[in-house]
Order: C-alpha cells, then structure tokens, then sequence
C-alpha cells in the first residue's frame, strides 16, 4: 500500500498547488515509530468566538439551575431522572432493577450501591477482567448499572469513557435496562466545558436518550437497539 | 487529477436530471412523503437552531476548521496515520474505489468471515461495496433500520438521512413480510411493530458478527480518534461487538483538533435531524485490550477527492459534513426527490460534489446536468452549518461545462445565445426585434406566454414568459424624451441647458 499512499499525497500536493519539497522528510516516512503526534501540530488554530468553555454562559449555570436544566433535557428524550443523596442511591437503585432478575455491574462501581437489590433477590454479576462475560450472558442479562464520566445539561447526554466504574462498552449495551449514575460534580453546561474533561483517547459512548429511529414516515419510534429504558440516578 | 472511476460504485445515474425528475415527479406518493419529512425536518431543524446563542459564531468556526484541514490535508493524514497506527490499528491507503472494495474484501477474507454488519456509511455506498463483498460471497447486512428496508427491497436509497422515505409503511410491512427471515407472519403495518421486527432481526446478527463494516463522520488527526454520530444503536452494535472492525473514510473528514469536536457536535445534530443532541455518538482510538474489536483497520479514501481538492471553488464541497441540511430546504429535491440525481449523494450537496468526485465527460453525461438542477435560490447556502457556498460552486460548474463544450458542434442553447448576441449588439437590430416581439401578445394569455411552436416550444415547455409589454421601454424613453434620445442617451433637459449655453444658477 505505499504506492498508493505515496501517490494520494502527491496527488495532495499537487492539488494544493504546494511543492513536495516543502514537506519535511519525517511526515512523509511511514509510521515505523510508534510514538503518538499530538497538538494541533501542522495546522494553526482557528478563532474561536463562539460560547466556549470558559465563557460566562457556562460558567454562570451552577447549582439547582444547571441540574434542573439536565434533569428537563434527560426527561425530554423519556428517560427518567430521580435526585439523590449518596445514602440514597442503594435503595432506589433497588426500586429501578424491580423486576430485574439478573442484574450486571462494571467491577470498579461502588459495591454499595447494589446491596439492597441483591439483598432483595437480584442477582449481581459483576464483569472485570477476571469475569468476562460472553454476548450471549450479557444478552441474558435484565438491567446493567454504570457510573459515567459526566453529563452534558443543555443537550441531555451522558458521557460514559469505559473507566472501571463503567466498564466496557458492551456492558451499557446489550442489555435492555441502563441503569446510570451521574455525580453532580460531573455536570456541566455545555459541549465545549465536557471536551475539557474528556480524553478521547479512551473509548468514549455519548447517550442522549434511548436510541430512536424515524425512519418509517418519520414517526419516531423509541428503542430500536441499545437499552429500551434509561434510568438517571442523579447523586450529590 | 484521477476522478472516481465510472462503473464502480454509485455516483453516476444512467440519465439526465431534467429526464430523471420528470419521471420521479410523477410518483405523488414520494412528493407526499418527501414533502412531509423535508417540512417537518424543517421546523425542528429551525426551533433547535434558534435556541443556540452562537449558532453563526459555531459556522464561522466550522467553517474556518475545514478551510485550515484541507489546506493541511497531507500533513493531518499523515498525522492520523501515525496515531492510529501507535494505538494499535491498521491504516490503508485506497487511490479510488476499486482499490478500497479489494483492500475490505481482502481484510474479510483474512478475519474468515463470510457475513458482516455494516452501519449506514455513505461512503461505503458511493464506492459500491456491498455489491464487491457480495461477488465474493459475502453477506453484507445493513443495520440502519431504513437501509434494511431498503436493502431487502433490492432497491437505492432516496435522501442522505431517511434513505427509506419513499417506502410508506404499508409497503415496509410488505417488504418485510417477503424478505425478513424469520418474521412475524401476523406483523402489522405500525411503525413500532415493524421496528421491533427489524430489532429482533437484527440482534441476531449483531451477538454473532466477527466483522463490523463503518464509515466515519470524523477522525482527529493529533490523537487517532475515530467518531461515528447515530440514533438507533446500530452503530454501537457494529463498533463493539465483533472482533474485527473495518471503517472506510474519505479523506475530507479529518479534522485537526479533540477540540473541534466541541463545534462539529453541536452543528451537526441540531442540523441533520433537528436535536439538541442525537442519541448515540461513539468515539474510539486505536484498540483498547478487552473493550470492543481488537483487529482495527481505517481505510482512506480518495475516488475523486483529491480532484475536488484542485478546483479552488469546488474545494470547499469537500467540507461537507453529510447532516442533509440543504436537502430539507431545496425546492428541487423536495419534488424531485434524491433518485432523480443518479448519486448516493443528491440535493444540493450531491449537485455540487458529484460531478466534482466524477469528471464529467460532455454534455452526454448525466453528471454534467447535475449544476443546472438547481433554482439558484440560496436556501442551502443560509442553513448548511459549515457555510459552504453550495450557489456559486453550481455557478462555476456550469461555466465549466459550457466552456468544455466550446469549439465543438453547437447546442441549441449556444446557438439561442449567439442569435441574440448579435441581435442585442447592434441598436436596429434590437429595436426590429422589440417590434416584431409585440406580436408576442397575441400568444399571451393572462400576462404570460405558456406555448410556443418549436424552436420556441424548448422554452415553453418548462418555462413561461412575460408577455412582451403594448409599448416598449426605449420607445416609451423616446416617447416621453423627445425623437433621438434613445440613441443619444441625453435627457430633454440636458439637451436644453446645453442648447442655451447658460448653466443653472441663482437669481
């Protein structure tokens, strides 16, 4: 593949109307280094003057306003929010898997969160890299609960980046029933302030609502794939 | 420069677009339902939009993002390759479509599989490769619920974003009672139902697939970050189940920066399906042990790309984003619907880029009308969330076209534009010609002339003209002004002023 490699960037060059001996030996060389290039590097960055993350538009949304926001934005696509205290979080975790029969955590979630429902019957499985559950278990499987990295207010989105307390992107996934928590620490207004503080670098799953399609005369049916049911434990 | 090969892949039709739309416009169910969905898009796209403060600021960005990207093009593909290659994936260089179905075929072969799951990718469908996977005996399944119904229809998609609009849902139940294995003999023509349907279908595959097929809506070249934007889930099955993941790219959507992202994920949805936020964005880097597919292979394209790159007004088609935007807005493709281009890409965008990707080879060839399905309104221009000028790159098509077929054998229309060359350059001439026009208004009716006899006829079969006024302008002017004016250009009172020599002054 080098030949086509080497002619798609002349063929760059000559379309850009640059000489090919203005590019320096190490960009044109095929990656033998395995050591990643970052920052904007060759291209000069762009003005930003939209509403970006340190602007007053977010920084000025905290508190009760920024979780009523998130909380009507989260409800607007038919998921449901229930506000915590920390304490709390076990017992109406419990009251969202009634029903739930088999139930799948990531390992690094918070033990404690599902003492109640498995006090109460459920059974907890709890995926890690010593139990790695098959497609086929986790399709098996009624409910998952995860943490999640944060959540976006003006759009409704919860950002999960696999970190232990999430677990792997299969986990939300294939079961039918996501049960997420968000910390209220995590919350921030908009897009711009939530690319601050995520590494996209780790695989990242951006969840705006059950999955939805209007495909069929543009009615718009909720739940095609992914879990059919989002519940948001909101705790702070 | 190389343009994307013809008989391979889906971006030339077999006829014209005057020819094309003429027979799409009789299909009323299509106009119905075209109607229907681009308005209601509509609404919504323009209720979300409102709501964002920033919204022209966010399109300045967007489109100063894409400008910088392609003029650094070289330099951010080698930047990706590097990275993705560091975190585990494999990059592949693909010249034109042919070479990108050989290198996926082949990435197929070696994983063993003799089905995949593919997301809705555009890109996919412009370089035809299901139908390559399939003539190596390779089921290619479509996931997005309305490339199913398109796919087990045997029939093209019609609209970037709703591919299935022109399938009412009768017709759906039908196409599912005939082609789905396994489904409910008792399935009903509801929405929900048919959608469950394809869930059950569907999940299926997905728990059994070993090779997922995407395109990409973005990849950041200082990290290898790869995205896929989506609503039903589908994309998510296909991302993290199978084993082995193939994801075609064309090398336009390279972005430089993470944090562009925070511009492009808030133009996007609000733009293509009128959300604040769409349900499903996931976004990868390399191979991540444990989590989702551990074989990992980007394929950049070009087919055609780089040659939209070396047309400076065409160049900025290459930031196009596929929301679909301009496509809900255009009064043609409301009517004509998206067939009626011959190109997975149609509307606005795909009159644009098309023929940019293609070449186009003489009138004859069906991409060179592509320019001219347009009204020139504007309409897309104003709502595309990264400002390409989609109008003037239309306007520089046509002049392209017109000049490629200079020095040839005349059409009708250069052969209208010399007559009246000639007649507009000489003033009796043009005076004979106003005169002879008045008997123009015996053909009209109603202020406007609707039928001509041939040559007239090519005119007025699509078009109506003005009936020619009871006196014309420059002989009203010569009326009102005096004998001579007209061709003097002098006005009654300069004629006086200058007869008398005296200026205009005070007492």
């Amino acid at each position: 593949m080098t030949d086509a490699r080497a002619e798609m960037l002349a063929r760059l060059d000559a379309a850009l109307g640059s000489a090919a001996t203005e590019r320096t030996a190490t960009e044109r060389t095929a990656p033998e280094n395995t050591a990643t290039v970052t920052g904007g590097g060759p291209v000069p960055d762009v003005d930003r003057d939209y509403l970006g993350a340190d602007s007053t538009w977010e920084t000025a949304t905290t508190g009760a306003a920024l979780l009523a926001l998130l909380t009507e934005r989260i409800v607007d696509y038919r998921a449901t929010v229930t506000r915590v205290t920390p304490d709390e979080v076990a017992d109406v975790v419990a009251r969202l898997l009634v029903g739930a029969r088999r139930v799948v955590a990531p390992h690094g979630l918070d033990r404690s969160w599902l003492e109640v429902a498995a006090a109460a019957g459920a059974d907890v499985v709890w995926d890690g890299p010593s139990q790695v559950l098959s497609v086929r278990e986790l399709d098996a499987v009624d409910a998952v609960v995860t943490g999640s990295r944060l959540a976006i207010a003006e759009t409704g989105t919860i950002v999960l980046d696999a970190a232990a307390d999430q677990g792997r992107r299969a986990l939300s996934l294939v079961p039918d029933h996501h049960i997420c928590v968000v910390r209220t620490d995590d919350v921030v207004r908009g897009v711009p302030a939530a690319m601050t503080r995520l590494d996209v670098t780790r695989p990242l799953t951006w969840i705006s609502g059950p999955s939805a399609t209007s495909d069929i005369e543009l009615e718009r049916v909720e739940g095609v794939h992914g879990p059919r049911r989002l519940d948001v434990v909101l705790v702070g | 420069m190389p343009t994307a090969p013809a008989g391979v892949g889906h971006l030339r039709g077999d006829r014209s677009f005057p020819r094309a739309a003429e027979h799409e416009l009789a299909n009323d169910q299509l106009r119905r339902n075209l109607g229907h969905a681009t308005s209601t898009i509509r609404a919504k796209r323009a209720a979300v939009v409102a709501e964002v403060p920033d919204w022209e600021a966010l399109r300045d960005a967007a489109s100063a993002i894409k400008t910088a990207a392609m003029a650094h093009l070289p330099e951010l593909l080698t930047q990706l390759e590097v990275n993705v290659t560091a975190r585990g994936g494999v990059v592949h260089w693909a010249r034109d479509a042919a070479e990108a179905n050989r290198i996926v075929v082949g990435l197929v072969r070696a994983a063993g599989a003799r089905e995949v799951v593919k997301i809705k990718s555009m890109v996919t469908q412009e370089i035809g490769l299901n139908e390559a996977l399939e003539a190596d005996g390779v089921d290619a399944l479509e996931t997005d619920l309305a490339e199913l119904i398109v796919q087990l229809a045997g029939d093209r998609p019609s609209h970037i974003l709703v591919p299935a609009i022109h399938f009412n849902r009768a017709q759906i139940r039908e196409i599912f009672l005939a082609k789905m294995p396994d489904v409910d003999p008792d399935l009903t023509d509801d929405p929900r139902q048919l959608a469950m349907a394809a869930r059950a279908y569907l999940r299926e595959r997905f728990l059994r697939a070993q090779v997922g097929i995407s395109g990409a809506n973005f990849a950041i070249a200082e990290t290898g970050t790869i995205g896929i934007v989506e609503s039903e889930g589908n994309g998510r099955m296909c991302l993290t189940l199978p084993d082995t993941l193939i994801t075609v790219m064309g090398i336009e959507k390279v972005l430089p920066r993470a944090q562009d992202l925070e511009v492009f994920l808030q133009l996007l949805p609000r733009s293509s399906t009128g959300e604040r936020m769409n349900p499903y964005t996931s976004t990868w880097a390399g191979v991540t042990p444990g989590d989702g597919p551990q074989q990992l292979h980007l394929v950049l394209l070009d087919n055609g790309r780089t040659a939209a790159l070396a047309d400076e007004v065409g160049r900025q088609a290459l930031h196009c984003i596929r929301c679909s935007a301009c496509l809900n807005v255009c009064p043609v493709y409301e009517r004509a619907g998206g067939h009626a281009y011959g190109s997975v890409y149609p509307g606005p965008i795909g009159a644009a880029l098309t023929p940019l990707l293609t070449g186009t080879t003489g009138h004859d060839d069906p991409n060179s009308s592509l320019p001219f399905a347009s009204s020139l309104c504007g309409a897309c221009f104003e709502v595309c969330p990264v400002k390409i000028d989609i109008p003037s790159i239309l306007v520089h098509l046509r002049a392209r076209e017109v000049d490629a077929e200079r020095g040839g054998v005349p059409g009708g229309s250069e052969l209208a534009m010399r007559a009246l060359g000639k007649v507009m350059e000489h003033p009796r001439a043009f005076a004979a010609a106003e005169v002879a026009s008045r008997a123009g208004r015996l053909l009209a009716r109603d202020g406007a002339i609707t039928r001509l006899p041939w040559p007239g006829s090519l005119w007025t079969e699509s078009r109506d003209l003005p009936a020619p006024p009871r006196e014309s302008f420059r002989a009203w002017w010569a009326r009102e002004r005096g004998p001579g004016s007209a061709e003097a250009g002098v006005s009654p009172a300069d004629r006086r002023s200058a007869g008398n020599g005296s200026t205009e002054s005070g007492a």
